[in-house]
Parts: structure tokens; C-alpha cells; sequence
């Protein structure tokens, strides 16, 4: 193993951030570290926070941390925020809500900007978190933008997965429509502090018993919480740790599996787009073909298989 | 695909950010990735940050006066942490006497009240450039 990736194994903090900018920026080489990275993974908890812009989900990633660094775990973060797709600039601001733990050396937070990447959940943020695993954080806790088909990602690649509402966010059919109710592991309605709780935790209640079976034989607990004031967050930690134990032992291989395929999937389509169907390429051939965009990714496709050799 | 990563921070008592959140605004536009520390952050926070976020520079915005202290602190805090790859640009209610000291310090240009967003945007293109980047 070279120098670089054994200082990020230890934990360097100078290193890991370094590797994860190589990473982001896929500048050349990086995926020869990350190859030994990915060996590394699979002992952190691998926690998703999904929920809709503004339900509160770094506040509650802060008092997490706090509730983490309390039982002497360290933390590692992934908070991703969109990249505007007219600059292709972001401001990354989840930070903001988590300016406390700048100066503990047990919490590492990384902002990263989806970059372009069309809902979903990008390989560099994969690759991020996958850093901080193999750095030796006990939690990785992965916040996505809360739009679009990030959150459905997120569930299959996260040991367990938060989905965060708050009272008020619409009715019972909103839930519904947004797929949530199938992909949490844990519900929080934050904002507890806020009229209308009961009712959306009784509407949250009444769907989950209309909803087939959790996959794994496991009941999303349902919890309030009002992370500004870090109420209610000991008894998600706690829930936490049962979800962990369970997923430890009844799912841990098949996670790490799905994270694994996941990554490989993004990396075959990074290759695949960045290498074969640029947009140029495509662009001319669909000029050649006289506007028919079939014919000119079959005439590419035949090209790359002749050129592979099959 | 490499980008630039900006920390704009805001250390100190003073509460008035809305000029650092014009200029992450600005950057954001010209296509830059801005990381905002939020208000009243230490100088030891925002290295601790901007080594975690390894960025090409951080973009201090002070307006509480405390700027001959503060920007000497940043600069000599990240020497110390082995860093030489990040440059250090700020802003605000800062006399023009004192930018000569500040410069000397090791801050790379201080931008006073009247600047036009251009030409920040302009000094950014001009000067920070991602790191690693061929």
C-alpha cells in the first residue's frame, strides 16, 4: 500500500480531505487510492438523513453528532447541496447548522455539491463516505438535498435510513405520493414544537399499517423531535443503535453489497458517458444521422464493439 | 471535472453578513463551489473547516474591526497545520492604512466597501485556481 492511502487509513485528516478533492475532481490517478479505500469499508454505520428541503435535516445532523460524541463515538459527514445547473456553481451551507464541531478532531464534515449529477446519489459522495469509513469514523452519516430519486438511493445504500417530515407538510396522500413511506427505516417529525404533530404522526401511523410489510420484518418507529432544542434526539440515537444491531445482523453483507453495486453502477455510467457517448461525440452523430437519435447511438454502440473486439 | 472551492467565513462578534452572503451569492453565479461558515466562527474553526473542505482559498469577511488580529491569526494557523495551498482574500470596513500590514501578513488582497462584484469574481478567475488541475 503506497504512503498516501495508509495516512488516510490512520485517519489523517490532511490526507482524507485531500483524497476526497482528488475524488470529487476525478483528477487522474484518484481511482487507483480509492480501489484500496473501498477494500477498507464496511465497519462504520452508514446512516441516511433524507426529508424535504427546510424539515430540519442539519439541525438534526448536528444534534446527532453532539448525542454521538456523548457516547465517545466518532462521526463522519457527507452533506450534499445542489449545484446550481446555470453557473454549475453551489453554495454549500449545511455547515452552517453544524459550526460547533469545527475544532473536534472525532467529527469530520465534508459539503459536496451534486455537481451535475441528475438526481441520485452521486459516486463522489459514495466515494466520500466511503473515506470516511475507512478513516475509521464509527458513523457515516450521508445528508442528501431531499429532492428527486436521492432519497430512494440513499435507502438502498445506508445501513439505516431517517426520513424527516414536520408537521404541516400536507396531507396523508403527499406521503404517499413521495414514495417516503416504503424507505425509512426510522421516521422523525421534526419541528415537534410545532401545532398539528399528533396528527401528522397518527396520518404517518395509519399509512404504515396500510403499507406492505417492511421488507425485513423490521416496524420504522416513529419518533418527535425539535433538533434546535436537541429534544428528542437520545431516543433517535437509541432507535438508531436497535436499527444497527438489527441491520448488523440480519443485513450487513447484503448493504455492503448494494453500496458496492451502487458505486460500481455510477462508475460505469461515468465511464460509459465521459468516454463513449460525450455529449459531443453524440451531438455529431446525431447531426450525421439527420436528427434521428436512435441510429446514432446504435452507430457509436456498434463502434465500441467492434473496437473492444466483441 | 474540477471545480474551485471557496470558504467564505465570518469570524468575530460582528453580525452583519450580508455582505458575505452577496459575495458567496456572486461566486456561486460565476460558477464557483462557496462553503459558508455562518456567523462569529474562530479563527481555529476555520481552518479546522477549510482543511476539512480542502479549498483553494478562504474569502474572510470582517467588518467588526478586529481585522489586523484575525487575519494574521488565519494565515499563521494553517502554516502551522502544514498547509501552503490555500489562499487567504477578505473584505469589509478595513482603512486603507492598514492593508499594506495585512498584505504583508500574508493575505492576498483586501477588498473595501464600493468593490463591484465583478471584480471579485475577476481576482478569483485571475488567482484561484482548483488545485491539482492540469
Amino acid at each position: 500500500m503506497d504512503s498516501f492511502t495508509q495516512r488516510v487509513l490512520d485517519g489523517d485528516e490532511l490526507a482524507a480531505a485531500r483524497l476526497m478533492r482528488l475524488t470529487d475532481d476525478r483528477i487522474k490517478g484518484y481511482d487507483a487510492y480509492m480501489r484500496n479505500i473501498w477494500r477498507h469499508t464496511g465497519n462504520a454505520h452508514v446512516i441516511g438523513i433524507t426529508g424535504a428541503p427546510g424539515a430540519g435535516k442539519s439541525t438534526l445532523v448536528d444534534a446527532l453528532i453532539y448525542e454521538y460524541r456523548s457516547k465517545g463515538k466518532t462521526v463522519g459527514v457527507v452533506a450534499i447541496d445542489p449545484s446550481s445547473p446555470f453557473s454549475g456553481g453551489a453554495i454549500l451551507g449545511d455547515r452552517i447548522r453544524m459550526s460547533g464541531h469545527s475544532n473536534d478532531s472525532g467529527v469530520f464534515i465534508r459539503s459536496v455539491a451534486t455537481r451535475g449529477h441528475l438526481g441520485g446519489l452521486s459516486v463522489s459522495a459514495m466515494d466520500i463516505a466511503a473515506i470516511m469509513d475507512a478513516m475509521g469514523k464509527d458513523a457515516v452519516i450521508i445528508e442528501t438535498v431531499g429532492v428527486g430519486q436521492d432519497e430512494i438511493e440513499v435507502a438502498a445504500v445506508a445501513d439505516s435510513c431517517v426520513v424527516v417530515t414536520v408537521p404541516g407538510m400536507g396531507d396523508d396522500i403527499q406521503a404517499i405520493k413521495a414514495g417516503i413511506l416504503e424507505i425509512a427505516d426510522i421516521f422523525v417529525v421534526n419541528k415537534a414544537d410545532r401545532d398539528g404533530v399528533e396528527r401528522t404522526v397518527k396520518d404517518l401511523e395509519t399509512m404504515l399499517s396500510f403499507t406492505p410489510r417492511h421488507r425485513y420484518n423490521w416496524t420504522p418507529p416513529i419518533i418527535k423531535t425539535t433538533a434546535s432544542e436537541k429534544s428528542g434526539i437520545d431516543t433517535l440515537y437509541e432507535r438508531l443503535e436497535d436499527h444497527r444491531s438489527f441491520a448488523m445482523s440480519a443485513l450487513k453483507a447484503e448493504k455492503q453489497q448494494a453500496r458496492l453495486l451502487h458505486a460500481a453502477n455510477g462508475i460505469i455510467k461515468e465511464r460509459v458517458f465521459t468516454e463513449l457517448f460525450h455529449s459531443q461525440k453524440l451531438s455529431e452523430a446525431i447531426k450525421n444521422e439527420r436528427n434521428d437519435p436512435y441510429t446514432a447511438v446504435e452507430k457509436i454502440w456498434e463502434q465500441c464493439i467492434i473496437s473492444t473486439g466483441n | 471535472m474540477a471545480k474551485v472551492r471557496i470558504l467564505i467565513a465570518k469570524p468575530g462578534l460582528d453580525g452583519h453578513d450580508r455582505g458575505a452572503k452577496v459575495i458567496a451569492r456572486t461566486l456561486r453565479d460565476a460558477g464557483f463551489e462557496v462553503i459558508y461558515t455562518g456567523l462569529r466562527q474562530t479563527p481555529e474553526a476555520i481552518v479546522s473547516t477549510a482543511i476539512q473542505e480542502d479549498v483553494d482559498a478562504i474569502g474572510v469577511s470582517i467588518l467588526s474591526g478586529a481585522h489586523n488580529t484575525i487575519f494574521p491569526k488565519i494565515v499563521l494557523l494553517l502554516k502551522e497545520r502544514g498547509v501552503n495551498d490555500i489562499i487567504v482574500f477578505g473584505g469589509g470596513v478595513i482603512p486603507d492604512e492598514d492593508i499594506p500590514f495585512l498584505k504583508s501578513s500574508g493575505v492576498s488582497t483586501i477588498f473595501t466597501p464600493g468593490t463591484s462584484t465583478e471584480d471579485v469574481v475577476k481576482f478569483v478567475n485571475e488567482n484561484i485556481k482548483p488545485k491539482h488541475a492540469a
